[in-house]
């Protein structure tokens, strides 16, 4: 968990930044200075329209087919409606190191938030999952303004993603790793099967499921660093490398998020969290900010639209994701799948009845559901994004 | 009473004429402006005599029958690494001047070149290269502040309707632009060539601080027009004849002085175009002054804005100094729209070589710095930045942008590619290469269709390369190459100046 961008000066650093924003220089000592993630993958996901429950054998044994996308050093699942008696609750889900890492976060925790319940997250000893962290859930709520210690004016969910961010880069061993309401986030190191395994993923429903294989190439593997990323309800699974990444990581700084964990998918995440949540921008734009139209493209098109992809472009240029990948994004509603602009990496979409599958391979679709309405490989930078009907 | 100047055997070059193949035809002698060669009428043939010669080459470029070479003349002074031959020759030269010692382009002191000690990176199995033949690669750019976020709306078709207004971009096809070279310090026949190759090329050429002539307003889609200190032929028709206005405060070449040009210089057509009379020198101030601090720029700024009804972005041009990071955020938050930087080997027609060999910091150094200080200060999205002073090739290009430039600007590397040999006697209006000078026998050595299409094979040429480099990287579009210093690895430098440029080791 500890790598040479987290000594005490980043460390420093890191605790300035979150909270004195405003007079401080925002990149860390050394930004420069990382180890960036990069691994190839799987992805599958799959969305009941009507928010039908989906048992967690599909997504399981749907990823368990892509056995071979991985090595064994990542694997991890979110699902969507699996805490229906504390929806409105964030769920954080916790790992430590050890009962101290824990314990001083759970410190945090109270002095920040209140907690409603807390529980051992259920596991299964298996032999294929070695050395697994301890791994916790608590259901908070943020502390109403005059209760917190700090950031009296934040919004909820601005309040709540500093506790998670404050968490993550503060107390040594610990880190939140799911912190959305009425989902969870459950991934480690080992194969997507054995973490599902280990995780109990069988005995959960959920109407939104994600899963993913890793093949890392250069990092060991740490349980925090798996599939899905996740911040409040978004999660996200992610084959790919963003070879823009230098680029988005400072973007990204100069607006205040700090990339910690060195992979391609934090900053997607905080990406979206920036466009969608903090700018306002539409699924659809955030697509094309991710993968914008060329500009041969855009100069085929008719005003208004033009002037608006123009400025997109000229805007959000530093946003661009470049370099081969296939999403899926998941939140509360949505099931939203995109590829890079020149299609470098595979996504198939499928339906059938009110499931929508989103996959790497058509193969792992048909393992758990033979007969499908209908099959097709969206176009690169088009997006498919799935809404639950309410 | 001596019968020569006592430093005149020291001399830089010497002319070595092959005499069995000379033809004695005087190609040499009409070539030659600096007199070097000449018809000795007792002798019936071409002599020279190298203590004038410039080292320009032009004779030896011209000769027919190939009998001419220029070399370095190494007059063999006793070693000593302090008082070395440039220093000697300096002292002996003042002595008989009495004078401040001129140069014309850019420093040639050895000062680390620190686009040497950066190496670029590309893709390898994990992420697939591109092939800039085969799929689309992106190099459009647009110069100007951004928003912050943007807002849309859809329309009833479902297609976006922008919501939020943009302040003025200029867009280029590459991120390569002519640097700022004044009519008159340049001739007229180079400007018609830079204004064609610009528009050629989808990019801008910059008229320098000496004003624009009224044939070349047909070009204005691709001009930038300079507002320097000495204000020559700016006036309204002038700055909305471009697409940006550039306000001139430094040169790399010479931070913190003013412009000098020559009466000499003035023919009827600069005189015309700087609105100044005919054969007076024109003297552009050290300082603007009407700025003498930041707010005085704003309001500056916002004259020249108002002045061209807001339609252009305002640029404001800077020499690399020590404290460059902080000038420029002040310059972002006065409301320019583009940072223009340009380091201290940036070229320039004439300076005191003690100016130009001394002060000032490199380009590499200060572009880093300047990037990171706007995004620390999150104004980053407010200005692009424009880099020049030292430019040499497409890799120093990607170099640049990598480090978080949005354009460069090529002036030296412009010259170049019309015969310019960077013999550095620019100021002395007898450019024998027809390039600074307006002595109207020597400009027409440049003709301006020709010109036009080297500049432009100049600048297609890089921009093939940059985009191959790019495809290389597994990038598609240049945006994403902008500022991302993960693409770049360091190789010879201390940990400081890594930590400056913002780059890793290489092997890291």
């Amino acid at each position: 968990m500890e790598s040479e961008t987290h000594g005490p000066a980043h460390r420093l650093r890191a605790r300035r930044q979150n909270h004195e924003v405003s007079t401080v220089m925002k990149a860390p000592e050394k930004y420069y200075d990382f180890q960036k993630d990069i691994s190839g993958c799987g992805v599958f996901g799959v969305i009941h329209k009507k928010r039908g429950l989906i048992p967690g054998d599909m997504p399981i044994n749907a990823m368990a087919t892509m056995h071979d996308r991985g090595n064994g050093l990542g694997g991890g699942f979110a699902a969507y409606g699996i805490y229906p008696d504390f929806a409105d609750y964030y769920a954080f889900h916790i790992m430590g190191d050890n009962r101290e890492a824990l314990d001083s976060a759970e410190t945090v925790l109270k002095e920040f938030m209140v907690i409603h319940q807390s529980q051992a997250i259920p596991t299964r000893k298996t032999s294929s999952v070695k050395n697994p962290p301890l791994v916790w859930r608590y259901f908070v709520t943020p502390k109403v303004e005059r209760d917190r210690p700090k950031n009296m004016e934040l919004s909820e969910t601005d309040y709540t993603v500093d506790v998670v961010m404050y968490i993550n880069n503060n107390v040594p061993g610990a880190f939140v790793f799911s912190s959305g309401k009425n989902m969870g986030a459950f991934k480690g190191v080992g194969f997507p099967e054995d973490i599902a395994e280990f995780f109990r993923l069988d005995e959960y429903e959920a109407y939104i499921w994600t899963g993913h294989n890793r093949f890392p190439t250069n990092s060991p593997g740490w349980w925090g660093g798996a599939h899905p990323f996740t911040l409040l309800d978004w999660s996200i699974v992610h084959n790919g490398e963003i070879s823009s990444y230098g680029i988005n990581r400072r973007y990204l700084c100069q607006h205040d998020y700090l990339c910690t964990l060195l992979t391609d998918t934090e900053v997607v995440a905080y990406e979206l969290d920036l466009l969608i949540r903090r700018h306002g921008l539409s699924k659809e734009m955030t697509s094309k900010v991710f993968a914008p139209p060329f500009w041969d493209e855009i100069e085929r098109m008719e005003e208004p639209e033009r002037e608006a992809y123009t400025a997109l472009r000229a805007t959000y240029g530093p946003a661009m994701l470049n370099g081969p990948f296939a999403i899926l994004v998941a939140d509360s509603k949505s099931l939203w799948g995109l590829n890079d602009r020149v299609k470098l990496r595979p996504l198939v979409v499928a339906e059938k009845d009110d499931m929508v599958f989103m996959s790497s391979e058509e193969s792992a679709i048909r393992e758990v559901s033979p007969e499908l309405d209908r099959v097709y490989m969206p176009k690169a930078g088009e997006p498919v994004i799935v809404e639950v009907e309410e | 009473m001596l019968f020569k100047p006592t430093d005149s055997y020291a001399h830089d070059f010497e002319v070595h004429r092959d005499r069995d193949a000379c033809i004695d035809c005087k190609v040499c002698v009409n070539q030659c402006s600096y007199g070097v060669h000449y018809w000795d009428e007792n002798r019936k043939k071409v002599m020279h005599d190298s203590s004038q010669c410039v080292g320009c080459h032009r004779c030896e470029a011209m000769c027919p029958t190939d009998a001419l070479r220029i070399r370095r003349r190494e007059t063999e002074f006793k070693d000593n690494p302090l008082w070395n031959s440039k220093f000697i020759k300096y002292i002996y030269k003042q002595a008989s001047t009495g004078g401040v010692l001129l140069t014309g382009m850019g420093c040639p002191t050895d000062i680390p070149v620190y686009w040497d000690r950066m190496l670029l990176d590309a893709s390898q199995v994990t992420n697939p290269s591109i092939d800039p033949l085969r799929e689309p690669m992106e190099l459009d750019t647009f110069l100007g502040a951004k928003p912050n976020s943007l807002a849309f709306h859809k329309d009833e078709n479902g297609k976006p309707v922008l919501d939020t207004k943009l302040t003025p971009q200029i867009k280029l096809k590459t991120p390569i632009m002519f640097a700022a070279m004044s009519f008159g310090a340049i001739n007229f026949n180079l400007h018609v060539a830079m204004a064609r190759a610009a528009k050629e090329c989808g990019t801008c050429y910059n008229t320098g601080e000496g004003g624009l002539h009224p044939s070349l307003y047909e070009y204005g889609d691709h001009t930038i027009v300079q507002v320097a200190s000495g204000r020559f032929g700016v006036h309204r028709d002038y700055l909305n004849a471009g697409v940006g206005i550039e306000i001139k405060v430094g040169q790399g070449a010479k931070p913190g002085i003013g412009g000098h040009l020559p009466g000499e210089k003035i023919d009827a057509r600069v005189s015309e175009t700087r609105m100044v009379p005919l054969g007076s020198d024109a003297i552009s101030p050290a300082p603007h002054h009407d700025i003498y601090s930041i707010e005085d720029l704003h309001q500056l700024i916002f004259a020249l804005k108002e002045a061209s009804e807001y339609r252009v972005p305002v640029a404001v041009k800077i020499a690399a100094v020590h404290n460059v990071a902080a000038i420029a955020s002040g310059i972002v938050r006065a409301g320019a729209d583009i940072v223009t930087i340009d380091g201290m080997r940036g070229g320039t027609g004439a300076a005191p070589a003690m100016i130009r060999d001394n002060v000032g910091i490199p380009i590499e150094l200060a572009l880093a710095a300047v990037d990171q200080r706007l995004r620390d200060e999150n104004i980053r999205h407010k200005a692009s930045l424009i880099v020049g002073g030292g430019v040499r090739c497409s890799a120093d290009v990607v170099k640049a942008i990598a480090l978080g430039a949005d354009a460069v600007n090529i002036g030296t590397a412009a010259l170049l590619a019309v015969g310019c040999t960077l013999c550095g006697r620019c100021y002395t209006g007898k450019c024998p290469w027809g390039i600074a000078t307006n002595d109207a026998l020597l400009a027409k050595r440049q003709n301006p269709d020709v010109a036009a299409k080297k500049l432009a094979n100049l600048v297609r040429a890089w921009s093939h390369e940059i985009m191959e480099m790019l495809g290389g990287m597994g990038l598609n579009s240049i945006e994403s190459l902008r500022g991302n210093r993960d693409k770049l690895r360091a190789v010879g430098l201390s940990a400081e100046e890594m930590d400056t440029l913002g780059v890793k080791l290489a092997g890291r």
